[in-house]
């Protein structure tokens, strides 16, 4: 006695809102940045050939043939460009390395990280359009916004400082810098900066691996290193990290510059 | 429920013993012989992959992120949560050990290796209608689908539902094992669609409404209905008011079909997975045959209007007023201040029943979570829409919805921010 469902929407998943905390926030926010959300004047042009002449072809109003149009789905929690804000919880994606881009569109529609709404976005899009809208976004490079005013103690933030640019040997737990690049604006291809992201995105995202909730593509080796860390060290990394000024003209460092200290499933990208 | 339960029993007792006693019995007898003249084994793989397409096996089979056709995804229903099988070659966990006349008996008869009843979430009711031909491609196909070691899931489905024993009773009632009778008055092409939307694509699985026992009866085929616990609406294909074709060019209804996106409306929620798993890997010869069926089913009147208080004329201006400024603001950029779109990147919002039916909740999905068409090849790069729900408050997307419900040549009820807020906490994965 069932009914012939077919196309189901997955129970396995707890309803979740978007988070409270910052739906009143983001209501300005996001209103503010959908009012010029949609660049039609500066579109950017990022090498999107057009290929779909038959979905454009009989348009009768002139639509921009860019990904930047394509994307306005993105930009409407990540800002325009991708840049976010200081204050946020939806994470700046502008300039982040591609691989690293690629790989959590990948893992959100593939189940390896849980947001719904994100993975009810992704579902239907193919690996080659997700690769061209990855490479559209970190070639997107924005200027960050001043680093959060923080109110952590001068003794949590130098915990966190000292974690961050030496690890903590007694846990083996490498530095992020030996990952991270040693400016912390990210390694190419698929390493992330740790920089000129909000405070409560890091602590969410620890949280996560915490939980299992973001997984990566095995070894998971962030999910390894959550695993040795306390609340009080996540908390003083995030502290530190989210307290700093992004260099202008931050980008990702060259591939080899840099051997990751233990090894990484979505590195291989 | 207590009362449908023990309804549900009190009508099993009542069903005369026969008509369930009928249910098992064993088919052996009746299936035809293979096919007279048996396909090219190649041949016959390639000719069963495309089938899995058309009866868009994957989908179920497959868990998110999981091995193809290894099983694992869970189908939600209103009976509790059902596990779709491990399909696979493989010996153990999958169909590695089964015979082509094992798995004509699922598809025809709906009934497992072991003689068991298969629940009707496997939509054997429309794929009884797939020829032997057909079935024995499908399973040649399968038999080579490589071999994953998965054991099946138990489903997880409320007492009595349970009880496998009591689909006895369910088939008496709303099964008939059959074969798709070709309509001679018709054309090659309408009965190939008409074998493809009734069988293998078991559009009515999803476009019909289901009773109470999770049956789809003819009198309401393809009529349109809410699918349960997913909560997204699949219009009647069979009025005007809704999705029907009737009306549509052919190259419009092939072109929603075969890429997702048409001058008229673009593929969402449910059906944008049917055309990006299912519909664009079908030629084009298929797809028409489809839409030529599709075109021809009568029209009949739209199911009836959910009965929600309206507004009076004062609150009704005062809601379309605020309605107005968001859509100006938020949707007027893409969607044009004249409802006309930019087809077919933007649908138009003016004449577009995905937006008008009785029920709004497509509408407001659509906007709470905004989306993109799926990648298929004659759209590869699909234009997105943008989630609203964290950007506007329940009033403001209900008032929004109600604008263009009511704009333009739209005319359809008003939403409340009740209904609104009931489907923020649907679960969208």
């Amino acid at each position: 006695m069932a009914s012939l469902i077919s196309f189901p929407m997955f129970a396995r998943s707890v309803p979740r809102a978007f988070p409270t905390l910052y739906v009143a926030r983001y209501l300005t926010l996001c209103a503010g940045l959908m009012t010029g959300m949609l660049p039609l004047a500066h579109a950017q042009n990022s090498n999107s050939a057009p290929t779909s002449t038959s979905s454009s072809a009989s348009a009768r109003q002139t639509l921009p043939d860019t990904i930047a149009q394509r994307v306005v789905a993105c930009t409407a929690c990540h800002g325009k460009e991708g840049r976010a804000s200081s204050d946020g919880f939806y994470p700046r994606i502008a300039g982040k390395p591609e691989g690293y881009l690629f790989n959590q569109l990948t893992n959100f529609r593939d189940g390896r990280r849980q947001y719904p709404l994100m993975t009810y976005l992704l579902d239907h899009l193919s690996d080659a359009y997700l690769h061209e809208i990855a490479n559209y976004f970190s070639e997107q490079h924005p200027p960050y916004p001043a680093p959060q005013p923080s109110d952590a103690t001068p003794a949590v933030l130098e915990r966190g400082r000292n974690l961050v640019m030496n690890g903590d040997s007694s846990k083996k737990v490498p530095a992020c810098i030996a990952c991270h690049g040693q400016v912390l604006t990210g390694v190419a291809p698929a390493v992330p900066g740790l920089i000129g992201l909000p405070r409560d995105y890091i602590n969410s995202q620890f949280g996560a691996w915490r939980n299992g909730v973001r997984k990566a593509k095995a070894p998971d080796c962030m999910a390894q290193i959550t695993q040795k860390l306390t609340l009080e060290d996540i908390n003083a990394a995030s502290s530190w990290l989210a307290a700093q000024a992004v260099p202008e003209g931050a980008v990702p460092a060259p591939a080899t510059t840099v051997k990751l200290p233990l090894a990484c499933g979505s590195a291989t990208e | 429920m207590k009362r449908i339960l023990l309804a549900l029993i009190l009508l099993i007792i009542a069903i005369p013993a026969v008509m369930v006693g009928m249910q098992f019995v064993d088919h052996d007898d009746d299936a035809p012989a293979q096919s007279a003249a048996p396909m090219n084994p190649e041949q016959q793989v390639i000719r069963g992959a495309y089938l899995a397409r058309a009866g868009d096996c994957m989908a179920c089979h497959t868990a998110r992120g999981g091995q193809p056709y290894a099983g694992g995804r869970a189908i939600p229903t209103p009976f509790g949560t059902l596990y779709a099988p491990n399909i696979t070659a493989d010996k153990e966990t999958g169909l590695g050990s089964w015979s082509a006349k094992d798995f004509w008996r699922a598809l025809h008869h709906g009934k497992s290796k072991d003689g068991s009843f298969l629940y009707p979430a496997f939509p054997y009711p429309n794929y009884t209608k797939v020829t032997r031909e057909d079935a024995d491609a499908l399973f040649s196909y399968l038999q080579t689908v490589k071999p994953v070691h998965q054991v099946n899931q138990e489903h997880a489905l409320r007492f009595p539902y349970n009880y496998r024993i009591l689909l006895a009773g369910w088939r008496a009632l709303y099964f008939t094992p059959g074969s798709y009778a070709p309509e001679s008055k018709q054309s090659v092409e309408w009965n190939r669609g008409a074998y493809l939307v009734q069988g293998l694509g078991h559009c009515s699985a999803c476009h019909t409404t289901r009773n109470a026992f999770g049956a789809t009866v003819d009198k309401s085929d393809l009529a349109g209905g809410l699918i349960p616990i997913m909560n997204w609406y699949a219009p009647s294909l069979t009025s005007d008011a809704e999705a029907g074709l009737g009306k549509w060019e052919m190259a419009h209804i092939t072109a929603l079909l075969k890429t997702g996106a048409s001058p008229r409306s673009t593929v969402f929620g449910p059906m944008a997975e049917v055309v990006s798993q299912s519909l664009q890997h079908l030629t084009d010869s298929d797809i028409q045959a489809m839409a030529v069926y599709l075109k021809s089913l009568p029209q009949n009147d739209p199911p009836p209007a959910l009965d929600t208080a309206q507004p009076d004329k004062a609150t009704a201006d005062r809601i379309l007023q605020t309605g107005s400024k968001i859509y100006e603001q938020q949707c007027a950029e893409c969607h044009q201040a004249n409802g006309q779109g930019i087809a077919p990147a933007y649908s138009p919002m003016s004449g577009n029943r995905s937006l008008t039916m009785g029920s709004a909740v497509n509408p407001i999905r659509m906007v709470l979570n905004g989306g993109f068409p799926p990648s298929t090849e004659g759209n590869p790069r699909p234009y997105g829409m943008p989630p609203f729900g964290q950007a506007l408050n329940d009033q403001e997307v209900a008032a929004v919805v109600s604008y263009i419900r009511n704009s333009w040549e739209n005319r359809a009820g008003f939403v409340s921010p009740q209904e609104v807020n009931r489907y923020r906490s649907i679960p969208l994965d």
